[in-house]
């Protein structure tokens, strides 16, 4: 296709305007967080169409000799060893507070006290507020300051660079795509309903029986604890688990079932903190969409499917970075609303 | 629906009835709780006490002699939840407080309860606790308003004092890791009771390590063919710390804490 026929068929194309397309976005994306299955965009802006008009037009071979030049460079872990370190160090602090007493984190990651300012798991709170019928000042205070924290941040990034089951799920998934490649198993879907009929269910559980269902198998506090206070019989569950992920379904607790991921996906909504599609130089290989927890949140990387030239991630994204290292021409990137602007 | 879809819908099903088993299956250690855990000092009545409690621990950091345990899976719903084993490991206030209490990020501890809680009769105390460590500085009370447990003797047939006997060595053997602050040697850094041995001519550790002034005695009875007995007598004050079950040099314990026991009026036994 010549520059003149691009243009041809760039005119031709009848653009919406880019607060449409948000609007359209945002709730796909919230859609998403709550379990619904990714749809094709309806409104899409005139410079994404032109766009995906120019990809359309390329030749197959020219595409495919891209691909392997782009992945001819040997990708990084830039993020995910950034990310592990962080994750590794917030959870040595609560074990050397304790076990040292140095007194700088003190507690567990259901409620903590940092050089002594409360901070409580929005979760935790959830339940022992739903449970207990009784909210006192401190258990307020230690939750909005962790809520405060988690909506700037992003609310999933709690997830990949806090929560310690995260991690031991991340290798178990390494154990399990080994297989995998094998074929010894498969990963087997399920709906991603089921985290919202969870999150209910156990909101439910606390307020009817007065217990806090939920924390009694909540494996990030099952193993958070392990780690502060020793192990116990508890983490028994927590094997089964991961068991389950290795050879049956696919890192199932954190995509299927955890209410504490949606808790925290619903607080970062309107993070400023998120990575960033960009539409211009990506191949549409899906490299990205192999590493990722939650692939579902990047549906529009699909050539054709991106609404818009730049396409912020939605909030079920856990902002792990995985895609950023993977991503070999650049397309996806770790952004903060307005800061860009602003430089 | 396909035939793939019907069986995601298996599976998602499949996966919601195992989690959910789980996690309900954690009733079934309260349903069938063979023994009360005592808890640490101003826990809430125990279905309150594990509605409020959100399992993160920081009462166990904060006590300085490690009464303070963490509950297991075996536990159910209690998975996390904090008690005192006190023949393992007493609560001696040698934090010279309620420390644990001062730590409770949800209120699960409290000094005071809510008002819309009530107190079980028998567990409130007519006045806060007098500490013997404290008992010369300006305020010498604990902050506390009930009784966590009671002492009770449980088996006064194998109390030395009762059959006359004095007692010498270690209370608990050379091996006890149990400790206890002891003012006469640092008022401030608990110490290993196995390092604080006695030479007795009438046991009476329960009475001489209990942490609480007049919480327990050791009485003189007569009975009616004349013989004089001593035998150890469980006072008002008595909060349930545990100091007596742990320092109770006969195995099994001859004094015993009842969980959230209530104080049942003076000659109780």
């Amino acid at each position: 296709m010549s520059g003149a026929e691009i243009n041809a068929a760039a005119g031709a194309a009848s653009g919406v305007p880019a607060n449409t397309v948000h609007r359209q976005r945002f709730v796909e994306q919230v859609g998403l967080l709550l379990g619904r299955e990714p749809t094709k965009p309806a409104a899409v802006t005139e410079h994404a169409i032109r766009l995906h008009e120019i990809k359309r037009a390329r030749p197959k071979a020219e595409v495919r000799a891209a691909i392997e030049a782009a992945h001819a460079v040997p990708r990084g872990h830039k993020w995910r060893n950034r990310r592990w370190a962080v994750l590794i160090a917030a959870n040595l602090l609560f074990t050397l507070s304790y076990a040292l007493d140095i007194q700088i984190l003190e507690g567990a990651l259901t409620a903590s006290r940092f050089i002594g300012f409360h901070l409580i798991d929005l979760n935790s709170a959830l339940q022992v507020m739903l449970a207990h019928k009784h909210i006192i000042t401190n258990l307020v205070i230690g939750t909005l300051t962790v809520a405060t924290f988690w909506m700037l941040l992003g609310g999933r990034t709690f997830c990949s660079w806090v929560c310690p089951y995260h991690l031991l799920s991340e290798w178990a998934e390494k154990l399990h795509l080994r297989l995998a490649a094998k074929k010894l198993v498969s990963d087997q879907h399920m709906n991603r309903g089921l985290r919202v009929v969870f999150w209910l269910a156990f909101a439910g559980a606390a307020l009817g029986t007065g217990y806090t269902v939920f924390e009694a198998i909540s494996p990030t506090g099952i193993v958070s604890r392990a780690l502060i206070y020793g192990p116990g019989l508890a983490l028994l569950w927590v094997a089964a688990l991961l068991l389950f992920e290795v050879v049956i379904s696919r890192r199932a607790w954190c995509r299927y079932a955890c209410p504490i991921g949606l808790t925290y996906g619903v607080v970062g909504i309107f993070s400023p903190v998120r990575v960033k599609y960009n539409l211009n130089a990506c191949l549409h290989e899906g490299d990205c969409r192999k590493v990722c927890l939650v692939p579902h949140v990047l549906e529009t990387v699909i050539k054709g499917r991106a609404a818009d030239v730049d396409v912020p991630l939605g909030p079920d994204c856990t902002r792990c970075g995985l895609c950023v290292d993977q991503c070999p021409t650049g397309s996806l990137t770790f952004d903060v609303k307005g800061l860009s602007k602003l430089l | 629906m396909t035939r793939q879809e019907r069986r995601r819908a298996l599976r998602t099903l499949l996966l919601a009835g195992g989690v959910f088993g789980a996690a309900l299956s954690g009733y079934l250690p309260l349903a069938y709780a063979r023994r009360k855990r005592l808890r640490p000092p101003g826990a809430l009545d125990e279905k309150d006490f594990l509605s409020s409690c959100i399992k993160c621990g920081q009462c166990v950091q904060v006590c300085p002699v490690q009464a303070i345990k963490l509950a297991d899976l075996v536990d159910g719903f209690g998975v996390g939840v904090p008690y005192i084993d006190p023949r393992e490991q007493a609560c001696d206030f040698s934090c010279d407080a309620v420390q644990c209490i001062l730590a409770c990020p949800t209120g699960a501890l409290v000094y005071q309860k809510p008002a819309f809680l009530t107190q079980r009769a028998g567990a409130g105390l007519a006045t806060k606790p007098v500490l013997k460590a404290k008992a010369k500085d300006t305020e010498p009370t604990l902050n506390l308003k009930e009784r966590f447990g009671v002492a009770r003797l449980t088996r006064p047939e194998s109390c030395l004092a009762v059959q006359g006997k004095g007692f010498k060595g270690a209370a608990r053997g050379a091996d006890f890791d149990g400790r206890m602050r002891f003012m006469e040697v640092d008022r401030w850094k608990p110490i290993k009771l196995a390092a604080h041995p006695y030479d007795l001519k009438e046991c009476d550790l329960c009475v001489r390590e209990c942490p609480v002034q007049d919480a327990i005695s050791i009485d003189t009875f007569t009975a009616a063919d004349g013989s004089v007995r001593r035998q150890p007598v469980v006072h008002e004050p008595c909060v349930g710390c545990g100091v007596c079950e742990m320092v109770c040099p006969v195995e099994p314990s001859c004094i015993t804490i009842e969980a959230r026991g209530t104080w049942l009026g003076k000659g109780q036994t």
